[in-house]
């Protein structure tokens, strides 16, 4: 099909990918602590080389009826269903902070239920509706 | 179609026809702009900042299919030396790039009032920046190295690698833990983006898409005339 100059080409183009893309991977997988942006509880509560005083995020869900204002101190549990931790914070919270919506948290483990916060950041999912939708949603759902 | 790309085919290209996209451009631009600012609706959480995803979404859609047609066409270049390759690349190459400084910076701008942070080294966000680097680096390499035949192997290196950059774009937010969303469209399952926020998205999508074309259009038309001026120099120096 193709011509003789063009065959040793293409074969070189492909191993030269294959051997590139392998080379990606390895380097992808060996940095994934970094390259992961948070920790779920879940991670946090497998893993065994926890730095206690190293600065982490930890993400998932703000659990309902879970945030407790106390002045200007915030506590609340980020949950992902499985495993919970409670986050301890001082500071304003960002407006999409909302309890049963997404949330990460950058601070230190206390120990691997008890995080001190000194940032949150509100993580919004991929619905996107207006407001009535949304209402006649949760209409439906009760 | 693509017959149309030839050389001697697309310097026929008259300027009408550039004027009649531009017609076409400003139609639907006005209709995504007024969808997608006035009449669409405010998001139940987010409220109107989900306006700028009109922006930043159909930005980033582009960036990376320009992007994957300079890979593509890198790998036929370096194939099958087919002459024309390495210009189309070089004709959209400076398209994409300013699209994707467009998603940057409206992410950021949309990062502020969601997240909470203008920036986030997260892995969505870092392949976007690396993405931005291999369209600085392609347009660079044929902007500093005077030599065509060396720009052209050297640029369609950039091509080829940075094209193992898109799936990690892509996927990066199934992969790993981010804090950009994962994405509301996709090919396999319904969008989960209500149809009054998709229809101007992608009317802004169209929009944008159309305006890269017309630009394409003049620059690749630029470059064929450039090519056969520098043949016509070439040929008056030998007698």
């Amino acid at each position: 099909m193709f011509s003789k100059k063009i065959k040793p080409r293409i074969f070189l183009l492909l191993f030269l990918s294959l051997v590139f893309a392998i080379i990606i991977l390895l380097i992808l997988k060996s940095l994934e602590n970094n390259v992961v942006y948070f920790f779920s509880p879940t991670e946090i509560n497998e893993k065994t080389d926890i730095s206690f005083n190293k600065k982490i995020r930890i993400g998932g869900l703000v659990k309902m009826n879970s945030v407790k204002k106390n002045e200007q101190i915030i506590n609340f549990i980020i949950t992902d269903l499985k495993n919970e931790i409670i986050v301890s914070y001082n500071g304003l919270v960002p407006n999409l902070f909302s309890e049963g919506k997404g949330v990460v948290a950058e601070g230190k483990l206390k120990d691997k239920k008890y995080f001190i916060a000194n940032k949150i950041l509100a993580k919004h999912d991929e619905n996107y509706m207006p407001p009535e939708v949304s209402e006649a949603l949760e209409k439906k759902d009760n | 179609m693509l017959k149309n790309l030839f050389p001697n085919k697309i310097l026929l290209l008259k300027n009408n026809t550039i004027n009649n996209l531009i017609i076409l451009l400003i139609v639907v631009l006005a209709t995504g702009i007024i969808y997608s600012l006035l009449l669409s609706p405010p998001d139940y959480i987010q409220g109107d900042s989900v306006r700028i995803m009109y922006v930043h979404v159909p930005s980033s859609f582009i960036a990376l299919g320009c992007f994957g047609f300079i890979g593509l066409a890198s790998i036929c270049n370096l194939i099958f030396k087919i002459k024309i390759m390495p210009l189309l690349a070089k004709s959209i190459a400076p398209i994409g790039c300013i699209f994707s400084l467009i998603s940057i910076v409206t992410g950021s701008l949309w990062g502020k009032p969601t997240w909470g942070v203008w920036w986030a080294w997260d892995a969505r966000l870092t392949s976007m920046v690396i993405l931005l680097l291999f369209y600085l680096g392609y347009i660079l390499t044929w902007r500093f190295i005077y030599d065509f035949e060396k720009a052209n192997k050297i640029s369609s290196i950039i091509g080829i690698v940075g094209l193992f950059n898109l799936p990690v774009i892509k996927y990066s937010v199934n992969w790993w833990n981010t804090l950009h969303q994962p994405s509301s469209i996709s090919l396999t399952s319904a969008p989960t983006i209500h149809y009054s926020m998709l229809i101007p998205l992608m009317t802004m999508f169209f929009a944008m898409a159309i305006y890269s074309l017309i630009i394409f259009l003049m620059r690749y038309k630029t470059e064929i005339m450039k090519l056969k001026v520098d043949k016509k120099n070439k040929n008056n120096l030998k007698y």
